[in-house]
């Protein structure tokens, strides 16, 4: 499975997604050597039992995380086409959030730069431990450009809102 | 400190309306470890010398929400709620997954304590540094998902609003209680997410009398760092791969017990446990599963995913949801009312879990009611105006009503099935206790012992130390995996049972998080004996409105011991003969009396002999009969 460049995008599927987080555990072990939810790159959000939201960077084609970024922080990764940030550079400005139109990019307590899912240099461990457990809300496709991959740049509880009613019908609980 | 551990407690005060940090000693730690463990030492500091004197619906009372050094490592994730339960009037552990210990450990606290009372409705929020008591009068009467829409459209965008500038922060965690802990009804539980109860135990009743509507949590940091995070890895890595191995709990969860229970082992309760075998394929997880909206729903960290969510899309209980359902709720809410149309299950099911109440208490409750509608004992006039009759959900749904709103019998059945069992007695001038199916005040999880195909051993309930839990059951011998001394460590460490792998390898895991270098020696001979005793201890001190006598409440519900009427294992009954030899080896093996109280000599081997005081005061009492 390799695209013509060698990159390849997260496909993700919050019908399929369990809540389990088995990803942010993986991705905060990788990244941080300990269990800190917070500061995991992929998050899960599930404001109302059941209704389940994958939340990370989706690598939109123009990025606009990175030309939001006054201070030469941001930069794309040429072998995985990430987002990769700069720790002495970042000012923890909250520039790229506010460009993010899914305000991905985090700011967490403790941290001195922000965090954007680097897709672990090409083998992502959040899809690793999705695969593992079988649910495949998480899977890895050859990426090639399209304008869809920011459709998923979305902000999380709008994402919620749309998936509520496979569970809870018309009442509204998100 | 030792490893994966803050060594702190955030302590609220609701009457004083103040809150400040408790240190934890590292040497109480390693004895209690946490959870349930740390519950029993912390209550019996505290209020072990005036127990039998402490109303568990008091301001005296704690409510303890505590996370263990497992949680949040291990997979899935539990916490341990306690204090002195309304119903057994010792102390239960009484856990439900919740990420509301996640967050608590990611604020910086290994758990909270909640003191006091308030005068009016109050929530508790956190948000990292910041512990605020806030008024909770828009919150009380709410339903489940009526709270969760709330949390959504007022709290949640504040603390979003609050971070603008640092993302989208995920949504906080909490627990609460529905209308029936409002109602302080004995059978309530504390609540998580929808269909999560901390159930045995009743505190939803404690956060009632508090006015506590709800305990909402969001962290920011990293949890504390374990002693070997390389280790912890490893053994991580391993144990996903067991629990993804399950493949047919994973597949169908707890819900394939609904017809396996009563089917294959003849254990499942029916009508107030009338029978305890069925032959209802209808109730069958082939036909359950189409009720799926989700077929695999997890808490953090779990790759088993053993929950489900059922959604009722036609008919009168159209927009019911709730999990699987459970097994436990299946019997309960199902079978033991004569229910098994799996959509009327999940409406009774949804039902007690938006009320926020028990479903295996209130389910035994609302059985003990309908028997005695249907042996002529209590009539609808009696009971307002209802009619419970067997496989009715509306009927039922009626009688929970009475109980939320405290109305006519819903005064007494708030009370739970013992309470009420001991005042219907009085009111219709005969004993009704024969047909409450409890022990110690709780009731019995929905797997019987007569047919000896389940799991629980005929002294199983007679001599736990949490009553009818049907989670903390005593066996021969005691240090058996899913044996009490076993579970105390699942509870304490806070893990879910459901996630559990064989002993060697959690102990390997815990001594990979905290450094500690327990053994299994110095656990099933020590720590998990001594919190036992204490619990035991407690337990038996019991008050201030009901007491335990080992010779009399040590022992099965009457019903166990009426010969099963139908199924293969027609015929079969508990045996007194048998319980009351297996109560007398299991409290051998424990160190403990033929009455079941612990000795001097045992309470010294265990470095606790200062507790013999108390045992004093239950061998004073006894005696007095």
């Amino acid at each position: 499975m390799s695209s013509e460049a060698g990159q390849f995008w997260i496909m993700r599927d919050p019908l399929r997604c369990s809540g389990c987080r088995l990803c942010e555990v993986a991705c905060s072990l990788h990244h941080e050597g300990t269990v800190w939810p917070e500061a995991s790159r992929i998050r899960v959000y599930e404001p109302a039992p059941g209704v389940d939201v994958p939340h990370l960077c989706s690598q939109c084609d123009d990025y606009p995380c990175v030309k939001a970024c006054n201070f030469d922080a941001l930069r794309v990764d040429e072998k995985t086409a990430a987002v990769l940030v700069d720790p002495e550079k970042c000012t923890l400005c909250g520039a790229c959030v506010v460009a993010c139109p899914g305000r991905v990019p985090r700011i967490v307590p403790g941290k001195s730069h922000v965090l954007i899912c680097d897709l672990c240099g090409g083998d992502p461990e959040c899809v690793k431990a999705c695969n593992r457990a079988g649910y495949n809300a998480l899977t890895l496709v050859p990426r090639k450009p399209s304008p869809l991959h920011k459709l998923y740049a979305d902000h999380p509880l709008e994402t919620a809102r749309r998936l509520a009613p496979h569970i809870f019908g018309e009442r509204q609980v998100v | 400190m030792l490893g994966g551990y803050h060594g702190r407690l955030l302590e609220v005060d609701l009457t004083r309306q103040k809150t400040r940090v408790v240190e934890l000693d590292e040497d109480v730690l390693r004895k209690y470890v946490g959870g349930r463990g740390l519950a029993v030492h912390l209550l019996y500091k505290e209020l072990g010398d005036r127990w039998e004197q402490v109303d568990p619906l008091g301001p005296e009372n704690p409510l303890l929400i505590l996370a263990g050094p497992l949680t949040g490592f291990y997979p899935g994730i539990k916490v341990t709620i306690s204090g002195k339960s309304p119903q057994s009037n010792g102390v239960v552990g009484s856990v439900v997954s919740s990420e509301i210990g996640l967050e608590l450990r990611a604020a910086g606290y290994d758990g909270m304590v909640v003191r006091g009372a308030s005068k009016d409705p109050v929530y508790i929020l956190v948000d990292g540094d910041r512990v605020e008591i806030r008024g909770a009068d828009e919150m009380w009467g709410l339903r489940a998902t009526e709270l969760i829409s709330y949390i959504n459209r007022k709290i949640y965008p504040e603390l979003l609003k609050k971070s603008m500038a640092k993302g989208v922060p995920k949504e906080p965690a909490y627990i609460y209680i529905g209308p029936a802990g409002e109602a302080r009804a004995r059978t309530a539980a504390v609540m998580a997410k929808l269909a999560h109860a901390a159930g045995y135990g009743g505190y939803g009743a404690v956060m009632g009398a508090k006015r506590l509507k709800a305990v909402i949590v969001k962290g920011y940091g990293p949890l504390p760092r374990p002693a070997e995070p390389e280790k912890m890895q490893e053994l991580m890595g391993k144990i996903w791969e067991k629990l993804i191995a399950r493949h047919s709990f994973r597949q169908w969860g707890t819900a394939a017990g609904g017809y396996s229970t009563g089917y294959v082992s003849s254990s499942e309760p029916i009508r107030n446990w009338q029978e305890e075998w069925h032959d209802r394929r209808e109730l069958g997880v082939q036909s359950i599963e189409t009720l799926w909206a989700k077929r695999f729903w997890g808490d953090y960290g779990c790759p088993t995913t053993c929950m489900k969510i059922s959604v009722v899309r036609r008919g009168p209980y159209k927009g019911s949801v709730t999990d699987a359902p459970d097994y436990e709720l299946i019997a309960y809410v199902g079978t033991n009312l004569g229910i098994f149309d799996p959509e009327k299950v999940v409406y009774m099911s949804s039902l007690v879990d938006e009320l926020g109440f028990d479903a295996i208490n209130t389910g035994n409750l609302l059985g003990f009611v309908a028997e005695l509608y249907e042996k002529g004992l209590l009539d609808s006039e009696m009971l307002g105006g209802v009619e419970p009759r067997w496989g009715d959900p509306d009927s039922f749904a009626k009688l929970l009503e009475l109980i939320v709103e405290r109305r006519g019998i819903g005064e007494v059945l708030a009370e739970g099935t013992y309470r009420a069992a001991l005042r219907l007695s009085q009111t219709l001038g005969q004993d009704v206790t024969r047909y409450a199916v409890h022990v110690k005040g709780v009731a019995v999880g929905a797997h019987g012992v007569r047919s000896k195909l389940d799991y629980p051993q005929p002294h199983a309930y007679a001599a736990s130390v949490q009553g009818g839990d049907h989670t903390s059951v005593a066996t021969l011998p005691p240090d058996r995996d899913w044996g009490e001394l076993w579970m105390v460590f699942a509870d304490s460490a806070v893990i879910c049972a459901f996630n559990a792998v064989d002993f060697d390898t959690m102990l390997a895991y815990y001594n990979a998080v905290t450094g500690a270098g327990l053994t299994r020696d110095e656990w099933f001979n020590q720590h998990s004996r001594r919190i036992l005793a204490l619990q035991r201890i407690l337990l038996l001190l019991g008050g201030p409105d009901v007491y335990w006598d080992p010779r009399i409440h040590d022992d099965n519900p009457a019903r166990f011991y009426e010969p099963l009427p139908s199924g293969p294992r027609k015929g079969m009954a508990a045996s007194k003969g048998e319980v009351s030899e297996m109560l007398r080896k299991y409290y051998a093996e424990l160190g403990w009396d033929e009455q079941g109280v612990p000795t001097r000599e045992e309470l010294e081997r265990l470095g606790i002999g200062e507790a013999y005081r108390l045992v004093e005061k239950i061998r004073n009492r006894l005696g007095e009969k």
